[in-house]
C-alpha cells in the first residue's frame, strides 16, 4: 500500500467533482493519507478463504409487478419544484455540446 | 405542566384528560424554545403539530379502542435525514439548506399514521457523518447534561432533545453507531435494528449497505413499540423482508467479548457494563466468556467500505434537480467523499475496497460463531463518556478510532441495543449496548426490559 500524495487528492477530487483549493490540498492530503495509512493493518488478515461480502440480507432478486402506480408518481410539476432553473417543465442543464462541427 | 416520559402516559393523559394534545404541542413548544442554545433543532413544524394534535383530539373525543393508535399523541422529532413532506430537510447540510421535500419517508408516514405528532426536524451531524454532532453545517448539538460536551452523533439533536424533554420519542440511523453512540453519550434508550427489518425509503442516504433505521426514547418498552410500528415490507425497499423477530428462549445466554474489554476503554464506562454484567447474572440469565477476533480490523473494514458507498450516494447531489451546487459540501463530507472515491478507483480497488469486504465476512463469521454459544452480546457502546466539544475535531482518523465497538454490528446488519445504565464522576451519562443476531430484536427488549425492571429505572430528563 503506497502512500497518499498531492496528486493523488487532485485525481481523485476530479473524478468525484469536487473542488478543493490550493489552501485546502495540504490539509486535505495529510488527513487522508493518515487515514488511508492506518488500513495498512488489513493486510495482516489472511482473506485467502473468504468470499466479499457486499450486503447482509442473503437476499437476491427481489422482484415488484412490472406496473406502473401512478400514486406513487411525482407530478411534473412536483418532480421539477427543487429549483428554479426550469424551462418548459425540463431541468437547465449545462451545454455538453457546444459548437457546430458540421458547417 | 409535567411533560409525560413515556408512550403509555402520554396516551393516558390524553383520555384522562390531564391535558389535550393542544396544550402538550404548547408546552414542547415551549420548552424547545427555551432551550434553542441546545441547537437540537433544524425546523420546528409548529403548524403541522397543531393541525396534528387538533386531530389527535378529535379522536381521544370521538373514543379509541386500546390497539388503535398506538403511538397517540407521542411528540415526535425526526432526524433531518428523513423526508418529511413539506417541511424542510437539509441532512445538516447547506447543500440541502432550502430543501423541501414532495414525499415523506415510510417510516415517517407509519409514524404519523400511528398517531404521533411531529414538532419537528433534529439536527445531526450533515449526511450523518460524525459521531459528536461537530460535522452539522448548523452548528453542533450540545449534550443537555453537560453543555460543554458533545451529545454523540450522527443522530445528536435526536438523542439530545429526548434526553431534555425536548420530544417523547425521535428518530435516528445507525450506519457506524449514530444511534447507539448519542443514545449512550445522552443517557436514552436507542434502537439500531435489523439491517433490512425497517424500510430505508426516503431516508438521506449515507452507506446504503449499513444504514439502518431506529429510534430513541426513554425506556425500552418504548423503544420496542416505535420499533414495531415500523418495521416491515413497504414496496419500496427490496431489501426489507418481513421476518417475524423469535420469540425469546427461556433461559437466555449472554456473551462477553473478551476484545471489547481490552486497552483504551475508560474505567467507569467498564465498570458500568460489569455491573450491568452483574445484575444479568443475579437475574439467572447465563454469562459466557466469548471472542470476536477480528474485532480490530473493525475500523479499517468500515472507513472503507462505508466511504465507498458514500462516494456513490453523494454524486447525486449535483445542483441540478435540487439543492445547492458540490462547492456547498462541508469538510467532512469532501473527506469521506474523497476517501470512498480513492479505495474504489482503478489500481486500489482490490488492495482496498475487496481486501474489506472480505474482512467484512470474516467479521460476520465471528458474530456467526458467537450466536451459536450465546443469544445476545454485551458490550460499552464507546471507549469513553461524551468528551468535551473540540477535542477531537482536528484529528479524524482519532474520531474514527473511537467507532471501533459499535461499527461491527451494522457491518454483520444485527441489531444492537444501548441502554442507559447511570452516570460517571462527571455528571455524564454511562450505559451499554445489547447485540443480537439478525431479527433477535424480541431477546433485546426482553433483556432490556428486565434490567429495567430489576433497576427500578425512572427516566430521568437532563433539563
Amino acid at each position: 500500500m503506497t502512500k497518499l500524495t498531492r496528486d493523488d487528492v487532485l485525481h481523485v477530487a476530479k473524478l468525484a467533482k469536487l473542488n478543493i483549493s490550493d489552501a485546502e490540498i495540504a490539509k486535505y492530503t495529510s488527513q487522508l493519507a493518515s487515514v488511508i495509512n492506518y488500513f495498512s493493518e488489513l493486510s495482516e488478515v489472511d482473506t485467502s478463504d473468504a468470499e466479499p461480502t457486499s450486503q447482509t440480507t442473503g437476499l437476491k432478486n427481489v422482484y415488484r409487478e412490472g406496473e406502473t402506480n401512478i400514486e406513487n408518481c411525482l407530478s411534473q410539476n412536483a418532480a421539477t419544484s427543487g429549483t428554479d432553473n426550469i424551462h418548459n417543465g425540463y431541468f437547465k442543464v449545462k451545454a455538453i455540446l457546444e459548437g457546430r462541427t458540421d458547417k | 405542566m409535567n411533560l409525560p416520559l413515556t408512550i403509555k402516559e402520554t396516551r393516558k393523559g390524553l383520555i384522562d384528560k390531564k391535558y389535550s394534545a393542544v396544550e402538550l404541542v404548547d408546552s414542547y413548544l415551549e420548552k424547545i424554545s427555551k432551550n434553542k442554545d441546545l441547537n437540537a433543532f433544524l425546523t420546528i413544524s409548529d403548524d403541522e403539530a397543531y393541525a396534528k394534535a387538533k386531530e389527535v383530539d378529535k379522536l381521544v373525543g370521538v373514543g379509541i379502542s386500546e390497539d388503535q393508535y398506538p403511538l397517540l399523541g407521542s411528540a415526535i422529532t425526526h432526524k433531518d435525514l428523513f423526508l418529511t413532506k413539506g417541511v424542510r430537510t437539509t441532512a445538516a447540510s447547506k447543500v440541502l439548506e432550502s430543501y423541501v421535500p414532495e414525499y415523506s419517508a415510510t417510516v415517517v408516514k407509519k409514524y404519523d399514521e400511528a398517531g404521533s405528532i411531529m414538532l419537528g426536524k433534529a439536527n445531526c451531524d450533515a449526511w450523518a457523518h460524525g459521531a459528536s454532532g461537530e460535522n452539522s453545517d448548523f452548528g453542533p448539538t450540545l449534550n443537555p447534561w453537560n453543555k460543554k460536551y458533545v451529545p454523540g452523533g450522527s443522530s445528536s439533536g435526536s438523542a439530545a432533545a429526548v434526553a431534555a424533554g425536548l420530544t417523547l420519542v425521535a428518530t435516528g440511523t445507525d450506519t457506524g453507531g449514530s444511534i447507539r453512540n448519542p443514545a449512550n453519550f445522552c443517557g436514552v434508550v436507542g434502537l439500531k435494528p435489523t439491517y433490512g427489518a425497517v424500510s430505508r425509503y426516503g431516508i438521506v442516504a449515507m452507506a446504503s449497505s449499513l444504514d439502518s433505521v431506529g429510534c430513541f426514547g426513554h425506556t425500552v418498552s418504548d423503544v420496542e413499540t416505535m420499533f414495531n410500528v415500523s418495521k416491515g415490507e413497504d414496496g419500496f425497499d427490496a431489501t426489507v423482508k418481513n421476518v417475524e423477530s423469535a420469540k425469546p428462549k427461556d433461559k437466555l445466554r449472554i456473551g462477553i467479548p473478551r476484545e471489547y474489554f481490552a486497552e483504551g476503554i475508560d474505567r467507569e464506562v467498564e465498570k458500568s457494563v460489569t455491573e450491568a454484567i452483574d445484575i444479568f447474572k443475579k437475574q439467572g440469565v447465563e454469562l459466557v466468556d466469548i471472542s470476536l477476533p477480528n474485532t480490530k480490523h473493525g475500523v479499517s473494514v468500515y472507513y472503507i467500505v462505508q466511504p465507498a458507498e458514500v462516494s456513490s450516494n453523494l454524486s447525486r447531489y449535483d445542483g441540478i434537480r435540487y439543492g445547492n451546487g458540490r462547492d456547498s459540501f462541508g469538510a467532512e463530507a469532501k473527506r469521506r467523499i474523497m476517501l470512498g472515491t480513492y479505495v474504489l478507483s482503478a489500481g486500489y480497488y482490490d488492495a482496498y475496497y475487496l481486501k474489506a469486504q472480505k474482512v467484512r465476512s470474516k467479521l460476520i463469521q465471528d458474530f456467526d460463531n458467537a450466536y451459536e454459544k450465546v443469544d445476545a452480546i454485551i458490550a460499552p457502546v464507546m471507549p469513553t463518556a461524551a468528551f468535551k466539544l473540540g477535542d477531537k475535531v482536528s484529528d479524524p482518523l482519532r474520531m474514527y478510532l473511537a467507532d471501533v465497538y459499535t461499527v461491527s454490528a451494522n457491518l454483520a446488519g444485527i441489531p444492537g441495543l444501548a441502554i442507559p445504565s447511570g452516570f460517571n464522576k462527571g455528571g455524564l451519562p454511562l450505559g451499554f449496548q445489547l447485540l443480537g443476531p439478525r431479527f433477535s430484536e424480541n431477546t433485546l427488549f426482553d433483556l432490556g426490559k428486565m434490567y429495567q425492571e430489576v433497576t427500578n429505572y425512572e427516566p430521568k430528563l437532563a433539563i
